[in-house]
């Protein structure tokens, strides 16, 4: 046989949509509803009484990181429990013994979990507009880079869920780690409005420079350079495509 | 016949020093029905992981239907199905959701009208928009051999397919087994049943603590190793065994009324003649004989006895 098994990346891909599907409306649903407690609280009982930053009203300025919070926990909660669960309830048996490579399976995983995390990031854009009125300077750039982190961060929660060995390290990585580096790193403030040494020490959490690229396509400005951000998600692929071969090739935690 | 799966030096050690395969040399026919027989912790199961790919080998190689496991993963995987021994299913699904999309992950493409026979001939036809939560436990085995069935496989590997099945479904799979074989699917099952591998098996390997200690045909070993009871009923009990009689170790059994000895039908004087004569001459009267054959049970054990004692 030669080329991509396609049956096998559209049977992965399908049922992982289905199990989706199977929790539609809270997962659907949640998005819109926290999206729209963030703006009832921080767009108006606090927005109101903050000045424009960058030149940008709050309610706006906030919209990227919103954005970017959900597709974080989203891709990393989706992709991370799409390999997890098989592991853990022994299914995994039917997925090492067929005829299917490692591409084949990051790209049927991650491409489902991608999916959602994108279908949500879309909610939340739209629930937005419901509140605030936004202009992206760059709708293209805007949806290319929400797919660019879908699938890194998505990429990401896959390797977790190899890694993971019970559910508490499931949730420890993204509740503990990425959701606290997601709210230091300006999804809700530009970090030019810390003072010193804070700005700088911030600079050295990777999420900053992801919120910022992310804001640039909307306001057509960020906190970093484009090309910083760019350069990190480019970063985050390789490293987590690395790591992934690495687990595949030796079959850690998942192959005796 | 041809070799459908050719193991040679088949080696798996842990990391923690445990050898669960010991240079596992074996070849399986095409068609035939394998059982491969061991006491738990034996390495039935590690042998089959690493065919299927659930397990990497140490060293040693397998090739089945010519394509190397390792290599040519694709080419062996896509003619094997697997039944694992434990009940490993996807909660939520629907019965033909499952099922096809095993067939999908194996590389087939779609056959509604396949899936239906699969489903019928496992009597789960009816139950095929049920979820599998819903399902008995001999309902869900059955699951997951239509799932490993969906797509085609040359080769089918059991494990421990009637380990804690109602004897119903036990005659189900037998039934099921000899059809497949039928059909030209090799099967090779492990079960720690001697009579399973009696019921179904043309030949058998016994494996003990990673060794493969032998392979033989079925009726060839029940032959070779094969010990036979000759029961002497008599017409009048006896209080002891008669001197004249110790060459033979008889045992008295019954409150005297019968006389058991054991012979191996391979010897070349199985000693049954002499004994009888012997009988005749010592003016013991007898009234019925029954020869019984050793199950592959206790042909089992003493392999295995033999093998601690050596």
């Amino acid at each position: 046989m030669s080329g991509l098994n396609l049956h096998a990346i559209k049977s992965i891909y399908f049922f992982e949509l289905n199990r989706f599907r199977r929790t539609l409306l809270t997962g659907l649903m949640v998005p819109v509803i926290t999206t729209s407690l963030y703006f009832v609280v921080f767009g108006g009982a606090i927005g109101s009484r903050m000045t424009e930053i960058d030149g940008i009203p709050y309610a706006a300025f906030i919209v990227p990181g919103l954005i970017m919070l959900s597709m974080f926990t989203e891709s990393i909660f989706n992709a991370s429990f799409g390999i997890y669960m098989p592991k853990f309830t022994g299914t995994i048996y039917e997925l090492l013994s067929a005829p299917v490579s490692a591409t084949e399976t990051i790209i049927a995983y991650v491409g489902a979990a991608a999916t959602k995390s994108l279908t949500v990031g879309l909610i939340i854009f739209a629930t937005a507009h419901l509140f605030v009125d936004i202009h992206v300077a760059n709708p293209f750039a805007m949806i290319a880079f929400m797919v660019l982190i879908a699938i890194s961060f998505c990429l990401f929660g896959f390797i977790l869920g190899i890694w993971a060995q019970s559910f508490e390290q499931l949730q420890v990585i993204p509740l503990l780690v990425i959701m606290p580096m997601t709210f230091l790193g300006g999804a809700f403030y530009s970090i030019h409005m810390l003072a010193e040494p804070w700005r700088t020490i911030t600079l050295f959490n990777p999420i900053v420079y992801l919120i910022s690229g992310f804001r640039w396509t909307f306001f057509g400005r960020g906190d970093v350079g484009i090309e910083f951000s760019l350069l990190f998600i480019a970063g985050m692929l390789l490293v987590c495509l690395g790591i992934i071969g690495w687990m595949f090739r030796t079959g850690y935690r998942l192959k005796k | 016949m041809a070799s459908i799966i050719k193991i040679s030096g088949l080696t798996k050690s842990y990391a923690s020093g445990h050898v669960a395969l010991k240079h596992v040399d074996l070849e399986i026919e095409e068609g035939e029905i394998f059982a491969l027989l061991g006491p738990n912790g034996a390495g039935k199961t590690t042998m089959i992981s690493i065919i299927c790919g659930n397990v990497n080998p140490t060293s040693g190689t397998v090739t089945v239907a010519g394509h190397d496991i390792v290599r040519d993963y694709r080419g062996s995987r896509s003619t094997i199905g697997l039944v694992p021994q434990e009940l490993f299913t996807d909660a939520f699904e629907r019965v033909i959701d499952t099922v096809t999309f095993s067939r999908g992950l194996f590389g087939k493409p779609r056959n509604p009208a396949f899936i239906e026979k699969v489903l019928r001939d496992l009597s789960l036809w009816d139950k095929r928009n049920s979820k599998i939560l819903e399902l008995s436990g001999g309902m869900k085995r059955r699951v997951m051999i239509a799932k490993a069935l969906s797509h085609e496989p040359r080769v089918l590997f059991l494990d421990e397919p009637t380990a804690g099945v109602d004897v119903e479904l036990r005659r189900d799979m037998w039934l099921l087994v000899r059809q497949l074989r039928e059909m030209g699917v090799t099967i090779i099952l492990t079960t720690h049943y001697i009579e399973e591998a009696e019921e179904m098996a043309d030949r058998v390997g016994v494996i003990n603590k990673g060794e493969l200690i032998l392979v033989e045909e079925k009726a060839a070993l029940m032959k070779k190793l094969g010990k036979k009871t000759l029961t002497v009923v008599l017409a009048e009990p006896l209080a002891a065994v008669p001197p004249e009689l110790a060459d033979w170790e008889v045992a008295l059994k019954n409150e005297g009324q019968e006389i058991e000895y054991i012979f191996n039908t391979q010897a070349e004087r199985t000693g049954v003649s002499s004994l009888l004569r012997t009988l005749g001459e010592l003016g013991i009267a007898y009234k019925d004989l029954n020869t019984e054959q050793s199950s592959l049970e206790d042909i089992f054990v003493s392999l295995v006895h033999q093998e601690k004692a050596a």
